[in-house]
Formats: C-alpha cells, structure tokens, sequence
C-alpha cells in the first residue's frame, strides 16, 4: 500500500488532491448543463478570454491569487455578458458574438502580457501546475466551490425546466433570462477555479467529458448531475496519481483520464455505445425474423413455390 | 369549479412595434375545444403565448376565473410544437410528468404521497402507464403529445393551449389525441389548440375561432364554420368539397 500513501509524505501532494477533489466535482457537477444547454464551444471561447484579465490583475495588482482571480472573473463576465448583450439586443447571434469577443479579448491578453514587469510563464496558465496550488488558491477554490454547489442543488428543479423547454419554463413564471445570466456567472466562477489545476486551454475538458460520459449511460437528469460529479472527482484524482508515479504533467494527465472514460462509453455503454448497438440483435423477435426470411424465400412446399 | 372562463379582452401583442394581433376579444368557458384557425403567420402562436403570458400584451388583459391569468399560472398549461424539444433529453416520461408538479412544490418540497398519485393517474388518463419508464424520444408521436398533456395534467391544468398538436400525426393518433381532447373538455376543461387541417374541424372540436391578425370570427362550430368565414380568414377559398357536407 506504500505506493498508495506514499506521495502524501509531501504536503503539496496533499494540496493537490484536495484541490482535484473539489475541483473535479464542481465542475463534474456543472458540466451537466453545459453538456444539456450545448455551451461547450462558449466555454472554450470564455476559457480564453481570462488571459487579458490575468495580464490587467498583474499588471495593477503584481502576480498574487486575488489579483489572478479578480482580474479573471471580470474579463470573463465581461466578454460572456457582453456577447449576451450583442446577441438579444442585435441581429447578431450568440455564437458569432462570442468568437469576436472572446478572440479581440484573447489578443488583448497576449498584447497586455508583454508589457508586464514580472517574468510570467504563460504555460503555466495555458496548461496549469496543480502541484504549485498555495493556501491561497485552495481558499479561493473552496470559496467558488461552496458557492457553486448550493446554487446548483437549491435551483435544480427550474434550472431542470428551463434546459428541457424554456418556453414552458417561462410560461410558469420561471425568470428564464435571469437563470442563464447565474448559470453562465457560475460557468466562469469554476473555469476560474481549474485554471490552476488545467489550465485556460484543457480547462474545457473537465466542463465537458464527466456528464458527456454519463450522458451514455443513463436517462435519468439526477444521475447525470451526481454522477458528472462523481466521475469528475475521481477522474482529476486519479489522473493527479499518474501524473505523480510517471512524473508527466498533471493537467493532461487529469483530461486524458476523463477522455479515456468518455471513449469507453461511447464504445461499450450498454444502452447507448455504438459496438454495442452494432452487434446487439437487430430483431427483437425470433418470429419477426422468420417471418421476414420466409417472405423473401419462401419455402419449397408452400403454393408459391409450387407455381414457379 | 363548473364554467370557468377566460376572458380576453382587446388583447394587442406587438413585435418591434409591427401588431401581431390586435384588438382581440373572445371569452371561453371550461368543458370546451376549441380550434385556433388561421393561415400562417395570422398569429395564432403570438395568441397563444400572450395567453399564457409569454409576451406582454400591449394593450387589453387576459383573465381566468376572473383573476390575471399571470397570478395563476398553475391553472393554464402551454404545450409546445413538438419540433422545439430537445428529445435526446435525458429524462423518461414520468420524469417529466412530474416536471408538472414542481410548480407546486417550489424549490424545496419533496414529493408527497398525492404528487405521486397524481403523476399516476395522469399517466393513466393518458394510457402511458406501460410507457413511463422509457426515455421521451422512444415515443411516437402521437405518444409524446399525450405525454405532454399528461403533465399538464399532473400541473392541475384547467386550460389546455396547444400549439400544432395534430402536425406529423398520422391518421389513428390524430383520432386518439382528438378523443383524448374531448374527453379533457369533458372534465370541465378548456382545450384551445392552433390547427392547420380544416377538414377535421368539426369532428374534433367543438368551438372555431378564426384568426389573421384581428379576430374574424368565434362561436359553436356549426354556426361560425361556413364558406364564408374560412374564405374571409383565408383569403382564398382554399376549401374544397367537403366542407359542404358538414358545414351550412
């Protein structure tokens, strides 16, 4: 078992795994609306409008965690309710709104990251370092973590409503516009949180793969919640464990472990994946095969074939 | 609860300032059907929405039992034309049957003894009984509008607003889902659904209200079904032979 508790003799190890913990089933969590409400190519356009609010927060307030987070937090929500604002109140739509944004944001980070004094290592915010978390981040993620969640629980039901048929939603007094508004805020606030743990670009991944994989498995909205959590946690966990014993970096390791679960489900789910569905039975019924192999060769003695 | 009304009175709904419908009048009382004509584009969706106040009314109100249909909310269900639901929605048709209930029970509640009798006797009034546990999208057509009235039902619904219910059925789930209509309006409901095919209106309903823009006409099928209106709502007369026989 040493294997097992060995590399918690290091308190960064410690820090890390509590971090993949409440990381991974924040956003495990959320990744069954973002999967539902088909905002995974918003997500990845938000992940990269944080740099220029990471290069502002370092520039005005010098590299620490709370001017990471802040600096993150408003680019985000700048560029996520601004294409909002672009798409309800022009013929422009959301998509399109975004790629210009979120791109003119992007450019803006890499422009504003040059005139910065500090030396930064922008692959440390383009693919993350969970291994270099300090109290603070953990603070910050925790934070996130227990703002996120309650919300996710207390709204589940007309956030429910809301994906499955808006119209309806609304049409029993749910606030629709306001729910994607909080919906999109929490997207952000737990992009915020794994851009330690992944970083900007893989960040998408955990968002995404935990409830995708679910996705395959069951029909049930709760399970798809609960369990993207579940998978979410246990994927960064163990893929922090492998990063660690083959000494490869943590954030890929995390996202390679979550695409490995999605991969096996789309193949071998039982209800959904695709062998699966290729080499079950086509026909229900033995008779209805018969049936049909009786009308396209009739046998010898019946009269049809009597008249050939 | 006998003879509930909706009332609506000079109901004007605008987009971008364009008048959608305007100055419509009619009021309905429970324990009808009632069939929305109209060509496309006459409004008979913005109607519909406005109803259930989806979009706000410009001028006039819509009232229910004598109370702003926005106060009771519960009492009215809206169904959707089936062509704006995401089907691959991971839910089964008791999970959304009691989607209906969550009105009702706020954030919180948890689902008591008599919501779950009333998802099943919803899913029971509406033979789903042995479908329920199946994911929506392995439904037929005819299927999922019956589920959709099934948690209108579990909803307490007293009004029944259908958007397109009969578009894509074919002929034997359309017979069902009128009977099932009537038998909604014979429990002193009010069942108002937008129709394109004018030669089933009188067996399946029993109230017309044409509509293009302005409310043409409204009344018992058998005195405001004529030639005259269908052409007057229609412009044309896009009718042939058969309204003859039911209609005078």
């Amino acid at each position: 078992m040493t294997w097992l508790t060995e590399p918690f003799r290091h308190e960064f190890m410690q820090r890390a795994l509590f971090g993949c913990v409440l990381i991974g089933f924040t956003n495990g969590c959320l990744s069954a609306f973002i999967v539902l409400r088909r905002l995974a190519l918003m997500a990845d356009a938000l992940s990269h409008s944080l740099l220029p609010g990471l290069a502002i927060g370092i520039i005005l307030f010098g590299l620490t965690p709370s001017s990471l987070f802040f600096g993150a937090l408003v680019a985000a929500l700048l560029v996520a309710l601004g294409a909002e604002l672009i798409s309800r109140s022009s013929r422009v739509k959301e998509d399109t709104s975004l790629g210009i944004l979120y791109t003119v944001a992007f450019s803006l980070g890499i422009v504003l990251l040059s005139f910065a004094k500090v030396r930064i290592e922008l692959n440390h915010y383009l693919f993350g370092n969970i291994l270099g978390l300090a109290n603070a981040d953990l603070w910050i993620i925790f934070g996130i973590s227990s703002t996120i969640l309650p919300l996710l629980v207390i709204l589940q039901r007309p956030l429910l409503l809301t994906l499955f048929d808006s119209t309806v939603a609304a049409s029993q007094g749910v606030r629709v516009g306001a729910l994607s508004y909080l919906l999109l805020s929490m997207l952000v606030l737990s992009m915020i949180s794994s851009l330690q743990a992944v970083g900007v670009v893989l960040a998408l991944g955990l968002l995404t793969a935990p409830a995708a994989t679910v996705y395959l498995f069951s029909d049930s909205f709760p399970a798809l919640f609960w369990g993207g959590g579940i998978l979410g946690m246990a994927g960064s966990s163990l893929g922090l464990f492998i990063s660690y014993w083959l000494n490869l970096p943590s954030g890929a390791c995390i996202v390679l472990v979550l695409g490995f679960a999605f991969c096996a489900a789309y193949l071998f789910s039982p209800r959904y994946g695709v062998l699966t569905k290729y080499f079950r039975r086509r026909h229900f019924h033995e008779q209805s095969l018969a049936r049909w192999n009786r009308k396209i060769a009739p046998p010898a003695e019946s009269p049809a074939g009597q008249a050939e | 609860m006998a003879n509930h009304r909706l009332q609506i009175k000079d109901l004007t709904v605008s987009y971008h300032r364009i008048p959608a419908i305007h100055h419509v009048n009619f009021e309905a009382a429970c324990g009808n059907c009632v069939a929305l004509l109209g060509p496309n584009g006459a409004g008979k969706t913005t109607l519909l929405k406005a109803i259930v106040g989806l979009i706000p009314p410009e001028t006039g109100s819509v009232t229910f039992h004598s109370s702003a249909m926005r106060a009771s909310a519960a009492d009215i269900a809206y169904l959707p034309q089936r062509s704006t639901i995401d089907w691959d929605f991971p839910i089964t048709v008791r999970g959304m049957v009691e989607t209906g209930c969550y009105l009702r029970l706020g954030l919180w509640r948890f689902f008591r003894k008599e919501d779950q009798e009333r998802v099943d006797s919803a899913l029971e009034t509406m033979h789903l009984r042995d479908l329920a546990d199946r994911q929506i999208s392995a439904l037929s057509g005819g299927q999922q509008q019956r589920a959709f009235l099934a948690r209108a039902l579990a909803q307490d619904a007293h009004v029944f607003l259908l958007d397109e219910p009969f578009a894509g059925l074919d002929k034997s789930s359309q017979e069902s889902l009128g009977q099932t209509m009537r038998q909604l309006a014979g429990k002193e409901n009010l069942v108002i659904a937008s129709h394109h095919d004018l030669k089933t209106v009188p067996e399946l309903f029993d109230h017309v209200l044409f509509l293009n823009g302005e409310l043409i006409a409204f009344g018992k099928t058998e005195e405001v079904f004529t030639n005259a209106n269908i052409a007057g709502t229609f412009d044309t007369e896009i009718f042939s032979g058969s309204v003859h026989d039911v209609a005078h």
